[in-house]
C-alpha cells in the first residue's frame, strides 16, 4: 500500500512537470466549455449537464484520456527507467495500480474543474443535486474504464504515439461503434458487442439512474484491464 | 555472497548465456569482463531480479533471485546500463521517491541523500533537473540510487561509459572506495578499468565464462605460455637446428630476412629459455642483436580468448 501511495505521489507529480498535462488539461477545458457554452448555457434550456455528458464527455474523454495515460508505461520501457523500477522492492501490481490511481487522481482534479459548469448554471435556475451527483458516478467509472484501457496500451508499446492511437481507436469502436456494429452480426458476437457498448451503460447514469449492472459493467472492465495490464508487464521481462 | 550455477538465457533464437556457473565471495570488487554483446548485460540483469533465466538457478547471500525476488532486491543496489532515470525531476526528488520504494520514511532519506550526496559527489547538482545533467553526473545520480540503501551487494553495468577521463578516474577510486565494505560486481569492456579497479575478474565471451583469476593470475596463465623471440646472424638451418636441440624447447619457427635469422621460440610452459639462448648463440659466434619474452599483457589474453571463443562458436554453428 505504502509502495502505491508513492507511485502515486511520483506520477502525480510527473504530471505537473510535464507539458502535456497542461495542455490535455487546456484542450478538456476547451472542449468541455464550448459544449457547455454553446449546447447548454442559453436561455430556455435544461439546468442540467445533460446535453454535455450525453454526447460530448465521452467524445472528448475518448480523446483527452489516452492523452494521459499514454507516457505510464510506454515511456518508462523507452527510457529505460522501468529496468530501475522493477529491480526496486515493488510488485508489478503496485506499479500498475500506482499508476492508474495517479492518472485518476489527476482526471479527478479535471472533473473538479469541471463543476464550475453548474455553478453558473445554478445561478440562473435550480440544479438538481441528486441528477448531478449521479452524472459526476458515471464519470468516475467512465474515466476510471477509459484510464484502465490506455494504462494496457501503454504497456504494449515503448511508443506513445502507437499506445495513443490504440486506445483511441479501441475506446471510439467500444464506445460508439459497437452498438452500430452489433446488428451486422448473428449469435455470440452480436451479444458481445451488445455488452461492451459503453455508450448504452453510460446512459442511464445520463439519466439519472444508477443501475448496478452497469456499476458492476464499468468496474469489472477496468478490473480486467488492469489484470492484462499487470500480466503485459509481467510478460516483458521474459523478451 | 552471489552463486549462479548452469545459467542459461534465450532471447528465441539468440542464446545470451550459454550455462554460465560462477561465484562471488563476500567483499571486494568483481569485474565482468567481455566485449560487447559477451552476455554480462543479461547476466548482471538476472542477478538484479530484472530478467528471469531460461535455465539454472542463482542467488544472492542464500536467496533466489526468482523464487525470492523482493529479498535480493531489498539486498542489491543496481545501476543499469547507462543510468536511466526520469529527466522532468530533481535529483533529489528521483532519490527521495527511489528511497521511499525501498521502505524508508523521509527522515531516513533525508539522512540517505545528505551522505550520497556527499559520497557521489553530487553537490549542489542534487537541487537540478535531472534532465539538464551532463551525462557523468547522471550515472553519478544513478550510483547515489544505486547505493541509497546501503547494500550488501552492488551490480553495476558498464558504471564509467560515456564519462570523461576524470571523471572516470573519480568513479573508479569510489568504486574501489566502495568495495570495502560493499561486494561488488560489475561489468566493464575495458580491461584496463577492471585491472585497476578489481579484486577478481571474470571473462566472459559469446555467452561463456572463458576464465576466472585475478589479473596477477591471469597475467600469470599467459607468461606460462609466452614465447621468446630472437635474432641471430648465422645459417638459418643450422641456427634452426641448435635452437630446436635446446632442452625445454618445444617448437622453432625461423624466418630469414636480410642475413638475420628471426627465431619465434616456443618453450615448454613456465620454462626460461632466454639464458640458454644467449650461451648457445655466443658459444657459436652469432651475433644476437634481440632477445625478449614476448609481451604477456592482460590485453593479448583477452583478445585471445575472446577470439578462440567466437571461433568456436562459428565452428559450431557451420555444423
Amino acid at each position: 500500500m505504502r509502495n502505491i501511495t508513492t507511485m502515486i505521489q511520483r506520477e502525480l507529480g510527473a504530471y505537473f512537470l510535464s507539458p502535456i498535462a497542461y495542455a490535455v488539461s487546456a484542450v478538456f477545458l476547451f472542449a468541455t466549455g464550448l459544449a457547455f457554452g454553446l449546447g447548454t448555457f442559453r436561455n430556455g434550456a435544461e439546468a442540467s449537464l445533460r446535453s454535455l455528458i450525453e454526447f460530448w464527455a465521452m467524445l472528448i474523454l475518448v480523446f483527452v484520456l489516452p492523452m494521459l495515460t499514454m507516457r505510464l508505461l510506454s515511456e518508462e520501457y523507452r527510457s529505460g527507467t522501468i529496468e530501475t523500477l522493477l529491480t526496486a522492492p515493488i510488485s508489478e501490481t503496485e506499479i500498475v495500480l500506482g499508476k492508474f490511481l495517479g492518472a485518476f487522481v489527476f482526471f479527478l482534479i479535471l472533473l473538479g474543474a469541471m463543476l464550475l459548469y453548474p455553478i453558473l448554471l445554478a445561478t440562473f435556475g435550480p440544479v438538481d443535486p441528486a441528477l448531478l451527483a449521479c452524472n459526476y458516478i458515471g464519470l468516475f467509472l467512465l474515466g476510471a474504464l477509459y484510464i484502465s484501457v490506455g494504462l494496457f496500451f501503454s504497456a504494449c508499446s515503448s511508443h506513445q504515439i502507437i499506445a495513443v492511437l490504440l486506445s483511441f481507436a479501441f475506446l471510439a469502436l467500444m464506445t460508439f461503434a459497437s452498438q452500430g456494429l452489433a446488428q451486422t452480426v448473428e449469435g455470440w458476437p452480436r451479444a458481445l458487442l451488445q455488452h461492451v457498448s459503453v455508450r448504452t451503460h453510460f446512459f442511464d447514469f445520463v439519466r439519472g439512474m444508477v443501475d448496478l449492472n452497469h456499476v458492476v459493467f464499468f468496474l469489472t472492465t477496468t478490473a480486467l484491464f488492469l489484470f492484462l495490464t499487470v500480466k503485459r508487464v509481467e510478460m516483458r521481462r521474459w523478451q | 555472497m552471489i552463486q549462479v550455477t548452469n545459467l542459461t538465457k534465450r532471447y528465441g533464437p539468440v542464446l545470451a548465456v550459454d550455462d554460465v556457473s560462477f561465484h562471488v565471495e563476500r567483499g571486494g570488487v568483481v569485474g565482468f569482463l567481455g566485449p560487447n554483446g559477451a552476455g554480462k548485460t543479461t547476466t548482471l540483469r538476472i542477478l538484479s531480479c530484472y530478467q528471469p533465466a531460461t535455465r539454472g538457478s542463482a542467488t544472492v547471500r542464500g536467496f533466489d533471485v526468482f523464487g525470492q525476488s523482493m529479498e535480493v532486491r531489498r539486498l542489491v543496489g543496481y545501476l543499469p546500463e547507462s543510468a536511466p532515470l526520469y529527466p522532468e525531476m530533481r535529483s533529489r526528488e528521483y532519490l527521495n521517491f527511489r528511497g521511499k520504494l525501498r521502505g524508508m520514511d523521509s527522515q531516513e532519506c533525508r539522512a540517505a541523500i545528505n551522505r550520497v550526496t556527499e559520497r557521489c559527489w553530487l553537490g549542489e547538482f542534487i537541487d537540478r533537473p535531472i534532465g539538464h545533467l551532463s551525462k557523468g553526473m547522471k550515472q553519478r545520480v544513478g550510483l547515489a540510487d544505486a547505493i541509497m540503501h546501503n547494500p550488501e551487494v552492488l551490480i553495476l553495468d558498464e558504471p564509467t561509459i560515456g564519462l570523461d577521463p576524470v571523471q572516470i578516474r573519480e568513479t573508479r577510486n569510489l568504486i574501489k572506495e566502495l568495495g570495502e565494505d560493499h561486494t561488488i560486481l560489475l561489468s566493464s569492456h575495458i580491461l584496463h578499468e577492471v585491472e585497476q579497479t578489481c579484486d577478481r575478474t571474470i571473462i566472459i565471451a559469446a555467452g561463456r565464462i572463458v576464465a576466472t583469476g585475478s589479473p596477477q593470475e591471469l597475467r600469470d596463465q599467459l607468461s606460462a605460455k609466452a614465447r621468446v623471440v630472437a635474432e641471430v646472424q648465422g645459417p638459418i638451418e643450422e641456427v634452426r637446428g641448435a635452437v630446436q636441440g635446446l632442452e625445454g624447447v618445444l617448437n622453432v619457427e625461423a624466418t630469414s630476412s636480410d642475413g638475420w635469422v628471426r627465431l619465434a621460440v616456443e618453450p615448454e610452459p613456465q620454462r626460461d629459455v632466454r639464458e640458454a639462448l644467449f650461451r648457445l648463440t655466443a658459444s657459436k659466434s652469432w651475433t644476437l642483436r634481440e632477445l625478449r619474452r614476448e609481451g604477456a599483457t592482460l590485453e593479448d589474453f583477452f583478445v585471445q580468448v575472446t577470439a578462440r571463443q567466437q571461433q568456436a562458436v562459428i565452428h559450431t554453428d557451420n555444423r
